[in-house]
């Protein structure tokens, strides 16, 4: 397992770095001179030149691509130009609230599409099934975009049971959380029904029920076990429209999260901020993909052996 | 979707109203006699803001997919078919690349680029070619050493005609479906970019745009919100629709499951 883990860390390391360059690179597609774009059309010359040597960006590439990674390393991500603070303290204190908002999301997303897959694939075919795959395929082209607003409109405008902004208590949290959790509980659905299927018609199955074994057990114990590693692969690549869709969330409910400290540093032009964001993301996303493989070789060992 | 379809193509022709001429006395009303979707924040008609925006969709879809699946279809035929260096670089800038989850890296892209649909089309297809050259080069390393595919090569075929006639036609019916969804991800990704601020600038509307307007209106005037985004998962329901069939055709398996 030892092995098999350095493997895949070691397999990581290119891709991180990779993450890294490109990163480093987007400063420099900014159109025309990244420090005027960031100052604004207004800005004078001197200020831009001022801005630049701050930046470091009067410098040779390779010296600014060396010093990017030198921070990186030691943890420092730059300066914000808007609140002159460090952008590591500035996205540490943001973290928590989208953490927090995610887990919300994948939590329910579980609790919920796992057994609705389960129940649609021990009913296949009938009445209950075609429900539950209709109401995955509706959640999977229902984008977040629209999903928010019109809970939002439902539950906190018309009804006026929940708030539509803000954090502060679990009530808050709840529209945020099932929004961004909607499409990863269509997608875990799907594949829930489709694995469950799959390993239903298998002979170990029919042997267990041979053996007495009862028909819910047979499908908990025996089927679904072996249905996990198609929904642990779902839920790791899921993460990525999770990361994502809390960018848009965040920014629909005012949730004080990662995600809409990027819109909001998009917005101020404060690119070191962006930089920052969109590295935290794409790295987390990184080590939880590394995370799921290690998952996989603990659901089958026979994968380490590979 | 086709009925959308057709909306983009003569949808803005049937509607007499301009989708840009504005009416502030009734702005954001309902419903009503000559506008069936109600007006807008600046009092323009949403209905014909919506069959103009179903342009921007199927043209941002289009072009989305056409290239992306075009760039990712020749990349991932090189770098099966080629392996070894090509493949190993190939395959790193795909890892770099999908290391980015969905739409990120398009935020990113259009975030140092500035607010455009041309800015747009690019981010969207920097990110979508990656899916294709990944299926296409799984496929070609299976089809590499096919009989057929050898005994073109035996034949004294060279590699582009060996590519093109024999290993990439093996690949397209997995292209085919992983586009039929590719236009709902990218009409999606466009939808996504707008209403973020990101997308399409006003005037011209788009559905994301809308959708972005409809924000500061949802307690007075949730038309705003509702009237577009039905528009989008619609459109986006049919594309899924038509790539499930698609898959299980080209996958008489999955049909069974």
């Amino acid at each position: 397992m030892a092995t098999f883990l350095a493997r895949r860390l070691l397999v990581s390391l290119p891709v991180l770095f990779g993450v890294a360059t490109l990163v480093f690179a987007l400063i420099h597609l900014v159109p025309g001179d990244p420090a005027q774009a960031m100052l604004g059309d207004s800005a004078s010359p001197q200020d831009a030149a001022e801005l630049r040597a701050r930046l470091g960006l009067d410098r040779p590439l390779y010296l600014q691509y060396a010093a990017f990674l030198n921070g990186l390393a030691r943890g420092d991500l730059g300066t914000s130009l808007r609140t002159d603070e460090p952008v590591a303290a500035v996205i540490a204190a943001r973290l928590p609230a989208t953490v927090e908002l995610a887990a919300a999301a994948m939590s329910w997303a579980v609790a919920v599409a796992v057994p609705l897959g389960i129940i649609a694939a021990v009913w296949a075919g009938t009445g209950i099934d075609y429900a539950a795959t209709t109401v995955a395929l509706v959640g999977i082209s229902m984008p977040t975009f629209w999903l928010g607003p019109l809970l939002a409109i439902v539950f906190g405008v018309t009804l006026g049971w929940l708030p539509v902004s803000g954090s502060g208590s679990a009530a808050h949290l709840v529209l945020p959380a099932i929004t961004l959790g909607a499409p990863l509980a269509a997608v875990l659905a799907r594949t829930t029904r489709s694995s469950v299927i799959e390993e239903i018609g298998e002979l170990y199955v029919l042997a267990a029920r041979g053996r007495g074994v009862s028909p819910g057990r047979a499908v908990l114990r025996h089927a679904f076990r072996n249905s996990l590693i198609p929904i642990v692969t779902v839920l790791g690549l899921q993460l990525g429209a999770v990361l994502t869709g809390a960018v848009i969330t965040e920014t629909i409910f005012a949730w004080p999260g990662v995600g809409r400290l990027l819109v909001q540093s998009i917005s101020f032009r404060d690119y070191p901020l962006v930089q920052g964001c969109i590295l935290l993301i794409a790295v987390t996303y990184v080590l939880m993909n590394l995370l799921t493989d290690v998952a996989y070789g603990l659901l089958d060992p026979r994968l380490h052996h590979d | 979707m086709l009925v959308a379809a057709l909306a983009a193509a003569v949808g803005p022709a049937l509607v007499s109203v301009d989708p840009s001429v504005q009416d502030l006395a009734l702005r954001l009303a309902g419903p009503m006699a000559g506008h069936p979707f109600g007006l807008d924040e600046l009092g323009r008609d949403i209905l014909a803001r919506v069959l103009t925006g179903a342009r921007v969709s199927f043209l941002v879809g289009v072009v989305v997919v056409g290239v992306s699946a075009t760039v990712g279809t020749v990349i991932g035929a090189i770098a099966g078919y080629c392996g070894g260096v090509v493949d190993g670089l190939i395959s790193r800038v795909i890892d770099t690349l999908l290391a980015f989850p969905g739409l990120l890296l398009a935020i990113a892209l259009v975030a140092v680029l500035g607010p455009s649909l041309a800015n747009v089309l690019f981010a969207l297809v920097v990110i979508g070619w990656v899916g294709y050259a990944r299926l296409v080069r799984g496929q070609v390393l299976r089809a590499r050493h096919a009989d057929y595919v050898q005994a073109a090569v035996a034949l004294g075929a060279s590699t582009p005609r060996v590519l093109w006639r024999h290993v990439i036609p093996a690949a397209l019916p997995a292209v085919v479906v992983q586009a039929t969804l590719g236009m709902a991800g990218a009409i999606i990704g466009e939808a996504s970019l707008s209403f973020l601020g990101l997308g399409v600038q006003p005037p011209t509307p788009s559905w994301g745009t809308m959708l972005n307007g409809g924000r500061a209106h949802l307690l007075d005037a949730p038309h705003l919100t509702i009237v577009p985004g039905l528009a989008i998962v619609l459109l986006v329901l049919g594309f899924n629709f038509l790539g499930d069939g698609l898959r299980d055709l080209a996958d008489p398996r999955q049909s069974r499951q």
